[in-house]
């Protein structure tokens, strides 16, 4: 991917959240594995972290559960469908559950405004939802989980 | 996998291949593809440009600019690499449009980027796909490699002599970068804070160099365009406003879907008869007519002709094609409260009015809506926004400020009715118990 830009540096963006996905958050390893690489300092890495809402310096659950709120989502449900998932998980927004399967997530605008309210679970998405199929959905993950 | 719908009023040009497997470059051969840009070959640099002037294509992000003129503003000399920079971090709420043409077509985005490369001398391309849509990221890379496995990218492509090489890139999750000059600093590895213009990107841009940055549903277009000729897409749309558009429908409505309309279709018609109404016998309240940052229209305000210079004369913009309909019993502050909430989430804080603003105002409309609210509040959160009006970097500011103001004056009576009715008239009445999913 390096050869794809003039300079280094420009692969750090999508390369960490693919490092992100590998080991499941951004380790001081990771970030200093990743500044020696691209040539530059962990401050600068850990700069960039800070910007994007996707990338994360602490560990999740293995399932990431992200429910929209914004306002397409909201008409149809979405405030209310992250409820049932915060009574549902028992955790809210950004927790993770002891067995440390699941993390939830409100999130904004994920481009399922017209197959609302939608949720996406690391990055599969669930469109359309109801809360008994939102219960269908994380026990399919649960039952993937702990097999 | 989104869900397609159809309806006859639809002119399928963008949308054409959606559904037919057209993700395999094979198939997209044999419905036409790749036929654009070997024409686009032959015609040369002026003749492109010109045609696509004369499509009246118009920019599909949401500001709605010329793109042929914005390819001309490229200069034909350069002493740094020129590049093309296709913008998929689609992210403004309401807006869904984008994620179907990179799930369906995505060889249409490719060969929209290779005509632009063509019309501007450039060697390098970008297709830039926000984070969140991995799937789609999986989908390009594998296009991509296709277009190069069969010689279509890479060193003289289709035996021209011309060189040109395309490559993906993702993001990683900010609003914010979907704004051209934050884009190309994500790009370049950074954080997606907007750059001063000028210079503008076509004369400085990605590492200096020349960059024609436009959204995906933009370069999807221009393959239609080379092949099919100016005058025919532009005769589908009206004067000034060529083709068709991705109209997403979302919010309160039977039939919501991704639909393919030619421009200046009648917006009354796209909610009662595309959309198939409201759902529930409701009355329709507002109309948030192109993504979270346009103003809203009331429901005498409709009958209006969804084109770029239509929807300006009513008031407001036509901005990313997300139509989102509000039924009357939604809470227009709840509604704007939750639109800022975004706001101050993707602001990046370089701009003071804006990271300023949007918190105060998140905050003042938090406090209003849980019953908490004084009368001057409601001046007040018109009196911020109109402050952060045109007064940042980026329309980060603007996006956040223009619907809030139209919120407050066209709904000043249901802010009012919070300080009688406290804390909220809505969920006093028991909506928020009713049943929120149509589906």
């Amino acid at each position: 991917m390096l050869g794809h830009y003039p300079t280094k540096r420009s692969a750090l963006v999508p390369t960490l959240l693919y490092a992100q996905d590998e080991v499941g958050y951004l380790s001081d390893e990771v970030i200093a594995e990743l500044a020696r690489r691209l040539d530059l300092t962990e401050l600068e890495v850990q700069n960039v972290i800070s910007y994007y809402s996707m990338l994360t310096t602490k560990p999740r659950g293995k399932y990431n559960v992200q429910v929209c709120t914004n306002i397409a989502c909201m008409l149809v449900g979405g405030e209310e469908l992250l409820e049932h998932c915060e009574k549902k998980l028992g955790i809210r927004h950004k927790g993770t559950t002891q067995d440390g399967l699941f993390s939830l997530e409100e999130v904004e605008c994920i481009g399922g405004c017209s197959w609302a309210p939608a949720v996406q679970v690391n990055y599969d998405f669930h469109e359309s939802l109801t809360p008994e199929k939102m219960d269908r959905v994380l026990d399919e993950y649960k039952k993937k989980g702990t097999q | 996998m989104a869900f397609l719908v159809s309806h006859p009023d639809e002119v399928k040009v963008v949308s054409k291949r959606f559904g037919k497997g057209a993700t395999s470059i094979n198939r997209y051969i044999e419905l036409d593809g790749y036929k654009a840009v070997q024409k686009a070959l032959g015609m040369g640099p002026e003749l492109i440009i010109n045609e696509v002037k004369n499509s009246g294509l118009r920019g599909r992000g949401g500001a709605g600019f010329s793109t042929g003129m914005k390819w001309s503003f490229v200069p034909k000399q350069s002493a740094k690499p020129k590049y093309v920079l296709c913008n998929g971090d689609e992210s403004e709420p309401g807006t869904c449009k984008d994620r179907l043409i990179f799930e369906q077509d995505p060889h249409a985005v490719i060969e929209g980027v290779m005509i632009a490369s063509i019309a501007v001398g450039s060697h390098t391309g970008y297709i830039y796909i926000r984070g969140e849509y991995r799937y789609l990221s999986v989908i390009m890379q594998k296009a991509l490699k296709e277009a190069y496995a069969k010689g279509f990218l890479g060193k003289n492509i289709f035996g021209s002599g011309y060189d040109l090489d395309v490559y993906w890139h993702g993001g990683a999750g900010a609003y914010e970068v979907g704004e051209e000059s934050a884009l190309m600093e994500s790009l370049e590895g950074k954080r997606g804070i907007p750059r001063i213009r000028p210079p503008f990107p076509a004369v400085v841009g990605l590492w200096g160099g020349p960059t024609v940055i436009n959204n995906a549903e933009t370069l999807a277009s221009v393959p239609p365009i080379i092949l099919g000729g100016a005058e025919s897409y532009a005769k589908i749309g009206t004067p000034k406003n060529g083709g068709t558009r991705l109209f997403c429908l979302a919010g309160h409505l039977n039939k919501p879907g991704v639909y393919e309309l030619p421009m200046g279709y009648n917006l009354k018609k796209m909610i009662y008869d595309v959309g198939g109404g409201i759902p529930n016998g409701r009355e329709l309240k507002a109309v948030v007519p192109g993504g979270s940052s346009t103003p809203v229209l009331l429901p005498e305000e409709i009958d209006v002709a969804m084109d770029f210079d239509s929807v300006a004369k009513a008031g407001s913009m036509l901005g990313s094609g997300g139509v989102v309909v509000l039924d009357e019993k939604t809470c227009i502050v709840k509604f704007a409260l939750r639109t800022m909430k975004f706001y101050q989430h993707e602001s990046c804080g370089w701009c003071i009015p804006c990271r300023e603003g949007t918190d105060w105002l998140k905050k003042t409309l938090t406090r209003f809506h849980n019953g908490g609210g004084v009368m001057k509040d409601i001046d007040n959160i018109y009196y911020l926004s109109e402050n952060m009006l045109g007064k940042t970097f980026c329309p980060l500011g603007d996006a956040a400020a223009m619907p809030t103001m139209a919120f407050v004056k066209k709904f000043r009576k249901e802010f009012e009715d919070h300080l009688d009715g406290r804390p909220c008239p809505f969920e006093k009445a028991g909506a928020a118990q009713e049943p929120a999913f149509a589906h």
